[in-house]
């Protein structure tokens, strides 16, 4: 039976690794290439690393971090963040991630998504949706949650599937830090729309949060800060999707 | 002992790459060529694959005479060869991904979409799932049986004789994960990216 996935997400920059609260107030803790082994020796399915500023800064130390990581992680590795082009993801690639994230550009031209998946195959193309909800649902934003794009969540992630994208990385602005849960519903709208895996992002702060996302159709979920921080360890996230009767690999 | 990487324009190689060099440390040297000379005279040979079936074998296709060096390898030689993901489903005679395309053939068969019973189960295929062995492989030393393996693909192989399949994982159905004819390995799920259990297969393989 497949199990469901726990990935732990880093947030990088500048090559270290920072944690922010609704995309800001950033603090600085730990060399990314120890955590990520941390994480895979203590049993999670996959590691995400978040170049978080990469739209604006230099992005090479990105790809140190992630040939450095790949050479001591056997397990899947997905990279995002400032992934502007096909180039971009080559490049990722190269460097030995396995699954390259793809938010703004995917939104600014969908023929990156459509290339890269032909190119690369659509086992490696992630598209990373970072939605908020409005009057009439939710609207995506691109540049690391800075800009409103004025385009639906839901169509947009049909159209992802559409043109390519193997999974969708959904997350919710206005939960994203704030440790109250996902947004269940945009996870259950979005999940039930597509035929591709979800995974749910965006407001973990207890290990029940985790339960929900699975219960409400998500195939993997994504936290930072409960790993980051330590409150859960990747293990005790398992054993408790467990007691709950929800598959994982243990 | 040189293993020899097939370095193909097949996209990602770098996990492949990465894991093998893990295993080899300073025992076994890792080629990574297309280089038809330093197949032909390697000791094994890994054929990895992502992408479709027909962008793998196009690319194959693409390098002259690599075909013809693979087969002499494998089919001539008998010299031990493991295919991983599109690496594995090659070995058909025919698949369907995108078009039609002839396969290597060497184990007859066709690679065709997941029934994924009209879209209850998801695709591609992501994550960790369980090995169900049906038969002893040499690449199985010391796994065992319920172990979780990665996985990412649409398709997979349906050979003809069943009696090549050393395992299979539940999906929907009972889908190939693992072949062996002869000296010809293959897995569909990723050893290079499962965890500590996937490199002991990588480790087997080197060691045969």
């Amino acid at each position: 039976m497949l199990k469901n996935r726990i990935i732990p997400c880093l947030d990088v920059k500048n090559g270290r690794v920072v944690k922010g609260i609704n995309f800001i107030d950033l603090k600085d803790a730990g060399d990314p290439i120890e955590q990520a082994k941390i994480y895979s020796d203590g049993g999670a399915d996959e590691i995400c690393f978040l170049d978080i500023t990469a739209s604006n800064e230099n992005r090479d130390t990105i790809y140190d971090v992630v040939d450095r990581t790949s050479k001591k992680c056997f397990v899947p590795l997905t990279v995002g963040g400032g992934v502007r082009s096909v180039e971009d993801i080559n490049k990722l690639l190269n460097c030995g991630a396995d699954k390259v994230s793809i938010n703004t550009a995917a939104v600014q031209n969908a023929k990156v998504v459509e290339d890269s998946s032909r190119k690369f195959g659509s086992q490696c193309i992630v598209v990373a949706i970072d939605a908020k909800r409005n009057d009439t649902g939710w609207e995506i934003f691109t540049h690391g949650g800075r800009n409103p794009a004025g385009i639906n969540a839901l169509e947009f992630a049909v159209k992802m599937e559409k043109c390519g994208a193997g999974e969708l990385l959904v997350t919710s602005m206005d939960k994203d830090g704030t440790q109250s849960g996902y947004d269940i519903e945009l996870i259950q709208k979005i999940s039930s729309a597509v035929n591709i895996p979800v995974i749910a992002s965006g407001g973990v702060g207890t290990l029940d949060h985790l339960v929900e996302g699975i219960k409400s159709g998500a195939s993997a979920v994504l936290a930072a800060s409960i790993f980051h921080y330590g409150t859960y360890s990747v293990n005790e996230a398992k054993q408790y999707l467990a007691s709950k009767d929800i598959p994982v690999r243990i | 002992m040189n293993v020899t990487i097939v370095d193909y324009n097949s996209g990602n190689i770098s996990s492949v790459i990465n894991s093998f060099k893990e295993v080899a440390k300073d025992k076994v040297n890792i080629e990574v060529t297309s280089d038809l000379n330093k197949i032909k005279s390697s000791d094994k040979v890994v054929l990895p694959g992502q992408g479709s079936f027909k962008s793998c074998v196009d690319a194959l296709h693409n390098i002259n005479g690599l075909v013809d060096t693979l087969n002499q390898f494998t089919i001539k030689d008998k010299k031990p060869l493991l295919g991983i993901c599109v690496g594995l489903q090659m070995f058909a005679d025919v698949g369907y991904e995108e078009t039609e395309t002839d396969g290597l053939g060497w184990i007859s068969g066709k690679v065709s979409k997941i029934d994924n019973q009209g879209g209850k189960f998801k695709l591609p295929h992501i994550g960790w799932n369980q090995l169900n062995i049906l038969k002893d492989s040499k690449i199985f030393n010391d796994i065992k049986n319920n172990s979780h393996m990665y996985f990412v693909h649409s398709y997979e192989f349906v050979p003809e004789d069943k009696n090549v399949i050393t395992a299979t994982t539940d999906y929907s159905s009972d889908i190939v994960c693992s072949v062996e004819k002869e000296n010809i390995f293959g897995t569909q799920f990723h050893p290079e990216k499962s965890d500590k259990i996937g490199l002991k297969i990588i480790e087997n393989f080197i060691d045969l």
